[in-house]
């Protein structure tokens, strides 16, 4: 339950007198509790009695409406809230003789205020509970003691000491202490992540279990978890089509209610007094109380409130599910994505080469591969760390003398005292050794040992296990065409894109023929395009495209500059849920607009042939704006179907 | 310059008006009110004072919103 402020308060205070008031003088007069002799100066009684409720409940209204004239702000909706209310008043002298109408249109009108702003703190306050992970201190040792210190007034370089439980409230690198950390708020990643000293560390991760040290690298404002707080509350600062079109909507439809309640009083009293004609055989009095009835149903307020309140929940829900959207702009054009285009490495695969394939000719598989290691075992090449990381234990580097690097071709060396010779398909043909061809969906090492040709070893990037299901959840989510784009061979591509399945794939591309493909993908594209990338070296793309999304590229200051939408952890399959939620987002967004323009013309149009009384139009125009703040908090909810 | 404010405003409509009212001020380039997160960003002219402009914002967006406050 949201706590009240002390203003909201006040305000459900004056609520419950006024229409305590109004409904005891309603009844009074109903059973003639008080009892007069002349039927004025009854009148009169009850006109007095139903100023008090009236003052009070509207007296702020009434001020604001005489500021808003004297500083020329005619239009505001204090200003016709104040002229219905007070017209239904008069009307209610010289015509009517109800008052409890005036009151009522003014307690309904404060009822939706307030209850708009409750609304808009609750939402406020859910979306910062989902963002609570602002550091509010950081602690430094002095004469071995801590002190806590502002986390905005720590100098780089400085050392923190950051203890189990707390949060990391400014990047760094460990100088001390081992830990594991939680960094689920950074990448939604539940499993903690161990971290020893020489690791580098992200603010906004919790500590876990031992005390840590951290040098820092960075600001308090230019860390991990600043940004990402900066991103999701600057996020609703870029307008998106919808609310622009609501603003410039709103400014026309005021004008336009006015105008009507004026022509609609002005026209027929002009007839009746000037011609003496009485139109559709109704008085003059009945159609200026209409023309009233107009003008409490001229605020936009629904509107207004709730399209922003929608894309600010569906960009709560998006990082409820750790996918940073940069504005509402951006949520609004995902749902009109209708071509994805993924790069490969590091994004449907895992950027980290295994071995895949062994084919040996009379060695034992492991046997191969540990030789191969071993040989390998001081090159820095990521092939070599994939070969010591699939013979699984580390390599006694004593064993391997004569180390020999035949540049472009491989290595030669003495294992055990075996001359073992890794390389590829050129090094076979200098030793001048029959070798056979690979499968080719990979980088191939051959491998000899002895002299002798031995087998090869078949290394390639992994996929990651999501990626073949968030293909699946593209095509369900209505994506037309799914495309990679990758520098990598054909057959290696091929081989993924078949396993994944993707509609098309373009490969051994440089950087900029990736571009080039992707402008003709844009061009032959009438929805809008995404690009999923993991933010290194593919930034144009990320710019060029409709939309650039980067994947699990937290830290990656570039990376995130560059993408409108970062999805935090490395899942791929969390492209189709932020199409989801922004799906979801723009139906709420257009429930809202469909349904409270329908409600309001419905009702414009039923007071104008009296129908709609003002009780009736004060009481749909708050609830429509009601339950379209309600439906608007649905957008913060995502499930995963 | 680029600095933000938190402010107090009721009602989205009275928002919309504040930053009309905010663009208008002399000497501030450009402002959006996040009205969900009560924060308005203004963005200054250059070498320009960004207190006595602020105090300006504050007057004119009184003048359409008498209700509102801005933390400057």
């Amino acid at each position: 339950m949201v706590k009240l402020k002390k203003k909201q308060k006040k305000m459900l205070y004056r609520i419950i007198i006024a229409a305590a008031l109004t409904i005891f003088f309603a009844v009074s007069s109903a059973v003639g509790l008080f009892k007069f002799d002349d039927p004025d100066m009854e009148k009169l009684f009850y006109f007095i009695c139903y100023l008090v409720p009236y003052i009070i409940i509207g007296y702020d209204i009434l001020i604001k409406a005489a500021k808003g004239i004297a500083h020329g702000q005619a239009m505001d909706e204090n200003f016709l809230m104040a002229i219905a209310t007070i017209g239904a008043m008069i009307l209610g002298v010289t015509y009517t003789g109800d008052y409890d109408e005036a009151v009522a249109v003014m307690i309904f009108y404060q009822i939706g205020e307030l209850f708009q702003s409750i609304a808009v703190d609750s939402s406020r306050q859910s979306i910062q509970k989902l963002m609570e992970i602002r550091p509010d201190s950081a602690f430094i040792e002095e004469n071995g003691e801590l002190v806590e210190v502002d986390p905005e007034e720590v100098q780089i370089g400085t050392v923190i000491v950051v203890r189990p439980g707390e949060r990391i409230p400014i990047d760094g690198t460990i100088v001390d202490g081992t830990s594991s950390l939680n960094t689920s708020a950074l990448t939604g990643e539940s499993i903690p992540r161990d971290v020893i000293v020489g690791d580098e560390v992200l603010s906004g991760s919790i500590n876990l279990s031992g005390v840590l040290k951290i040098q820092t690298s960075k600001e308090f404002g230019e860390s991990t978890v600043s940004k990402i707080l900066d991103m999701v509350e600057n996020a609703s600062s870029r307008k998106s089509e919808s609310e622009a079109f609501i603003t410039r909507f709103a400014k026309v439809y005021t004008p336009f209610v006015v105008a009507s309640a004026l022509l609609l009083s002005v026209v027929p009293t002009l007839l009746f007094f000037l011609a003496d004609i009485t139109l559709l055989d109704t008085e003059v009095e009945e159609w200026i109380y209409r023309a009233l009835t107009f003008l409490v149903i001229s605020c936009p307020c629904a509107l207004v409130i709730s399209i922003p309140l929608g894309f600010f929940a569906g960009l709560g829900g998006a990082s409820r599910e750790g996918i940073l959207v940069k504005g509402s702009n951006y949520l609004e054009m995902l749902s009109d994505v209708e071509t994805v285009v993924f790069d490969k490495t590091g994004t449907l695969t895992q950027g980290v080469f295994e071995v895949s394939d062994v084919v040996t000719n009379h060695i034992p598989r492991e046997r191969l591969i540990e030789l191969a290691a071993a040989a390998e075992s001081s090159s820095p090449h990521p092939i070599a760390a994939s070969l010591v990381r699939a013979h699984g234990a580390d390599i006694d580097r004593s064993r391997v003398t004569d180390i020999e690097d035949v540049a472009g071709k491989g290595v030669i060396a003495k294992v055990d005292g075996i001359s073992v010779a890794v390389g590829n398909k050129r090094l076979m043909e200098m030793l001048d050794l029959q070798f056979e061809e690979a499968p080719a969906h990979g980088t191939t090492v051959h491998v000899a040992v002895d002299g002798k040709y031995a087998g090869c070893i078949t290394i390639s990037d992994i996929i990651k296990p999501t990626s073949q299901q968030a293909m699946k959840d593209l095509k369900a989510a209505g994506i037309k065409k799914t495309v990679m784009l990758t520098g990598d061979q054909d057959s290696v591509a091929q081989k993924v894109a078949k396993e994944i399945g993707l509609d098309e794939v373009h490969s051994q591309l440089l950087p900029g023929d990736k571009l080039e493909h992707l402008e003709k993908i844009i061009k032959d594209t009438n929805g809008k395009v995404a690009f999923v990338g993991d933010g290194i070296n593919d930034a144009p793309s990320l710019v060029r495209s409709d939309i650039g999304i980067t994947m699990g590229a937290i830290g990656s200051d570039a990376a995130i500059e560059a993408s409108d939408v970062v999805i935090m952890d490395d899942d791929p399959t969390k492209v189709a849920t932020a199409m989801g939620i922004s799906r979801k987002s723009m139906l709420i967004i257009h429930e809202n607009i469909v349904f409270t323009l329908l409600i309001k013309f419905l009702f414009l149009g039923l007071s104008a042939v009296g129908i709609v009384n003002m009780w009736l139009a004060i009481i749909a125009d708050v609830g429509v704006m009601i339950i379209a703040v309600l439906n608007s908090a649905r957008a913060l909810r995502y499930r995963k179907k | 310059m680029k600095k933000t404010y938190k402010i107090e405003v009721d009602c989205a409509s009275c928002a919309t008006k504040m930053e009309d009212a905010a663009k208008k001020t002399e000497g501030v380039k450009d402002a959006t009110i996040n009205f969900v997160m009560q924060k308005m960003s203004v963005e200054f002219e250059d070498g320009v004072d960004v207190n006595a402009v602020m105090k300006q914002v504050l007057k004119n967006c009184k003048k359409v919103e008498s209700d509102c406050e801005i933390e400057i």
